[in-house]
């Protein structure tokens, strides 16, 4: 018998809590493929977030560690200077990076952290039923933007890897999305060079991953996926904003 | 080893090196910053880690990962600085890991002061954070007794895997007394065997992890906290007692303020009163049992907590006493440190009354 | 016995060390010690004191209010700390630039013209000596060789060169006191 498929061994057989059509389960193995690909399952450890993927750690065959909300980078901080030959991944979402934890994101690139930052971009508090997050685009409805977002109440969504890339201590920085079966192959090779750009030590690594939320949209699943095409990538615009893993 | 003449605030991130701390997040505050700056200066040297953090929040975070990979690790602050790390602690506290926290105390509530005070026990003794939880509170009263309790610190949080606070004042990091490092008996320490290091298969995968969804889970994760303070209530009650015998006022007061209260003492003895002190070295744990016994003699009369602060200590120790005796305070809030004499007036003025 | 002392003077008067230098010379002869500092606002460019215990027992309390001595180096010093010394205790006053007498007739004062002695040395900044050679010849809290020690142990073996000139001033100050004495 051939096996044409099998499910990388760097995710345990826990079934993910995840909502159907949600992103969280695509990205959650292409990081644990690129683990795998790359050999270092035995030496990564991975960050999680509080957020959707507060149980990442269950999910993820590694060691982990549940970050307080948006301290992830803060906390892989001191687990890579401890232990300076562990691989160490974040793993986050919008509201953990870009809103309570911007001043942790910011400084473990001020300081070219030598960690990998996975940060998944759904626009939305997930986790906590919907809210606004500093990604929700101008007009979305959200739980706490009943009338659709209002950039004279509460300013225009953040471009978090375009901000990051614009900081010395980045070495490489890309957004990509997980809408079509092309961009999820492209955002594995993101995902993977994030990870070698710490195995090489060039500095702290981000990939930015715009990712669907079905239930807090009030979309199907297929009706999401459409929504990051026409919505978010305008936007949100993909592509590598900074890379200096050559020089 | 000869005595050497050292700062506190010099001497303690000395004695934790000498603990076999090598990892060190801080961010400036005063009246703390010799501490970052020894660290500074000496962890790179010795194969160890400095860094300075964006902020307190990021620094016991860094704590945190760092405990959670099983380093010897600390930080410090000062009261303000504390009050941002409490967020952390909770957490340290919740996925049960080993760290030392000095806390220099200064005068609040808000910015408050530069000065001493003792206005953070509530915060340390009470948890601090949310959840229910304690930390391990250790309160020197001389540059000695600080670089002695750094040893028992670290030793300590790795015993029962909890974080342990240095609960000091800006006296005892600003003075400069004579300190000797010299070896201290090894306590028997635990494996780490749910350090997250890289799981290669030869141990159960390690999660660190304060989130306990099911109401069973968390209860049991409780219960295991609880029954561990219980064992610390038991084993590590630290405390001075200090001319107690045959007392007729027993002085209740730790930290450099216990000093002063020693000075008093010896005020009052000079107007033939005797005075004693029970001085806490743990403030959590609190020395109920060692204060019952020393007040239960038939000569005293009456109980004084001092403290700089509003009273707080005061209630652990009407807690303990539960009615047995008088209990009496002196002390202000905020930064005012009572002198030896003014201590001494009040305890014979009160005694005429 | 038992010292308790309070330096106080400018910032860059050098009160801080010879604080310092007199608990330093304490440790060399075996004795308790310590040195508080106040520290605050007025570290920067005010007024600074220190309190320095030596003594024979454990010391009860680094944190004075009531000293057996008082060094003011400058007048805010003399007018602020006047009031804590002893009955019976000593108080020093650098009187080449405080012209105030001390008001308090149950004290030992010494008039010691710091500056005067630093300017005949040629050098501004071994008043703070001058003064600590006067304290330890009224007080014999401790020996003038352990001071020199301590100094030394303070420069290091670089600034070596700087103790003669020291322990002039030191000498300098001690004749000061020997002469209000006769």
């Amino acid at each position: 018998m051939t096996t044409v498929f099998k499910k990388t061994p760097v995710l345990t057989d826990t079934v993910m809590h995840y909502c159907p059509g949600c992103g969280h389960g695509i990205v959650h193995r292409l990081v644990a493929e690129v683990i795998e690909e790359l050999g270092i399952q035995d030496r990564t450890i991975g960050f999680v977030p509080v957020g959707c993927a507060v149980f990442g750690y269950k999910y993820f065959a590694v060691d982990c560690v549940e970050a307080a909300h948006g301290r992830a980078p803060a906390a892989a901080t001191g687990c890579k200077r401890v232990n300076p030959n562990n691989v160490v991944f974040t793993y986050q979402g919008d509201g953990d990076l870009a809103s309570i934890g911007a001043a942790e994101i910011v400084h473990a690139a001020h300081r070219g952290e030598k960690i990998t930052t996975i940060f998944i971009n759904n626009a939305i508090y997930g986790m906590t039923g919907g809210q606004m997050a500093p990604t929700t685009l101008v007009g979305q409805k959200t739980t706490t933007s009943p009338y659709g977002r209002d950039p004279e109440h509460c300013g225009k969504p953040l471009r978090v890897a375009e901000m990051i890339a614009t900081i010395e201590g980045a070495a490489y920085v890309e957004r990509v999305s997980v809408d079509s079966v092309p961009n999820i192959i492209k955002a594995k090779a993101a995902i993977k060079k994030a990870f070698q750009c710490q195995l090489d030590g060039k500095g702290f690594a981000l990939v930015e991953v715009l990712s669907s939320c079905p239930t807090n949209w009030g979309k199907s699943p297929a009706e999401a996926m459409d929504w990051i095409k026409s919505d978010m990538i305008p936007y949100y615009p993909l592509g590598v904003k900074k890379d200096r893993t050559n020089e | 080893m000869a005595k050497i003449l050292m700062k506190g605030s010099e001497a303690i991130p000395e004695a934790a090196i000498q603990a076999g701390c090598r990892f060190f997040f801080g961010y400036p505050i005063t009246p703390q910053n010799d501490i970052p700056e020894y660290m500074s200066a000496r962890l790179p040297k010795i194969g160890g880690c400095f860094l300075q953090a964006e902020s307190e929040v990021a620094a016991i975070n860094m704590v945190y990962g760092a405990a959670a990979a099983g380093a010897r690790v600390m930080t410090s602050s000062s009261s303000p600085g504390v009050s941002l790390k409490q967020e952390g602690i909770s957490y340290i506290a919740g996925a049960e890991l080993p760290c030392v926290i000095c806390n220099m105390m200064r005068g609040g509530p808000g910015l408050g002061s530069i000065q001493p005070s003792q206005g953070d026990y509530f915060q340390a003794t009470k948890g601090g954070g949310h959840g229910d939880y304690h930390l391990i509170v250790l309160a020197p009263s001389s540059v000695q007794e600080a670089v002695d309790l750094m040893h028992n610190a670290f030793d300590l949080a790795d015993i029962y895997r909890t974080p342990v606070m240095l609960l000091a004042d800006g006296i005892i990091g600003q003075m400069m007394e004579p300190v000797e490092f010299h070896e201290h008996e090894q306590r028997k320490l635990p494996d780490k065997p749910w350090a997250v290091t890289g799981w290669k298969g030869d141990r159960p995968r390690s999660v660190v992890n304060s989130l306990y969804i099911e109401v069973d889970e968390l209860q049991e994760m409780n219960d295991r906290l609880q029954a561990r303070y219980k064992e610390i209530q038991e084993k590590e009650v630290m405390v001075e007692l200090y001319k107690t015998e045959g007392a007729e006022v027993i002085i209740c007061a730790y930290g450099t303020v216990a000093r002063i209260c020693k000075a008093a003492i010896a005020l009052c003895e000079e107007k033939g009163v005797k005075v004693g002190l029970v001085r806490p070295i743990t403030l959590w744990p609190f020395p109920e049992k060692e204060l019952k016994e020393v007040m239960a003699q038939e000569s005293v009369k009456r109980e004084l907590t001092v403290e700089i602060s509003a009273g707080q200590m005061h209630e652990d120790v009407r807690l303990a006493l539960n009615g047995m005796k008088p209990a009496d305070f002196y002390g202000k809030p905020g930064s005012y440190t009572p002198t030896a004499e003014e201590i001494a007036e009040y305890i014979l003025k009160t005694r005429e009354a | 016995m038992l010292w308790t002392n309070i330096f106080a003077g400018f910032g860059g008067q050098g009160v801080l060390l010879i604080g310092k230098l007199l608990a330093q010379a304490g440790l060399y002869e075996g004795r308790e010690v310590s040195w508080l500092p106040s520290y605050g606002p007025e570290m920067r460019g005010g007024t600074a004191n220190c309190s320095v215990v030596v003594s024979d027992a454990p010391i009860a309390s680094p944190c004075i209010n009531m000293a057996n001595c008082v060094i003011a180096m400058n007048r805010p010093s003399l007018d602020k700390f006047e009031q804590n010394v002893l009955p019976g205790g000593k108080l020093f006053i650098n009187s080449s630039i405080i012209d105030k007498k001390a008001t308090r007739t149950d004290i030992e004062v010494y008039y010691v013209p710091c500056n005067e002695i630093a300017d005949s040395l040629n050098n501004p900044k071994v008043g703070n000596m001058a003064m600590l050679g006067a304290y330890i010849e009224a007080t014999k809290a401790v020996d003038s060789k352990s001071v020199l020690d301590a100094l030394l142990h303070s420069l290091g073996e670089k600034k070596a060169h700087l103790i003669p000139l020291n322990e002039q001033a030191i000498e300098l100050g001690k004749q000061a006191v020997r002469d209000q004495i006769k």
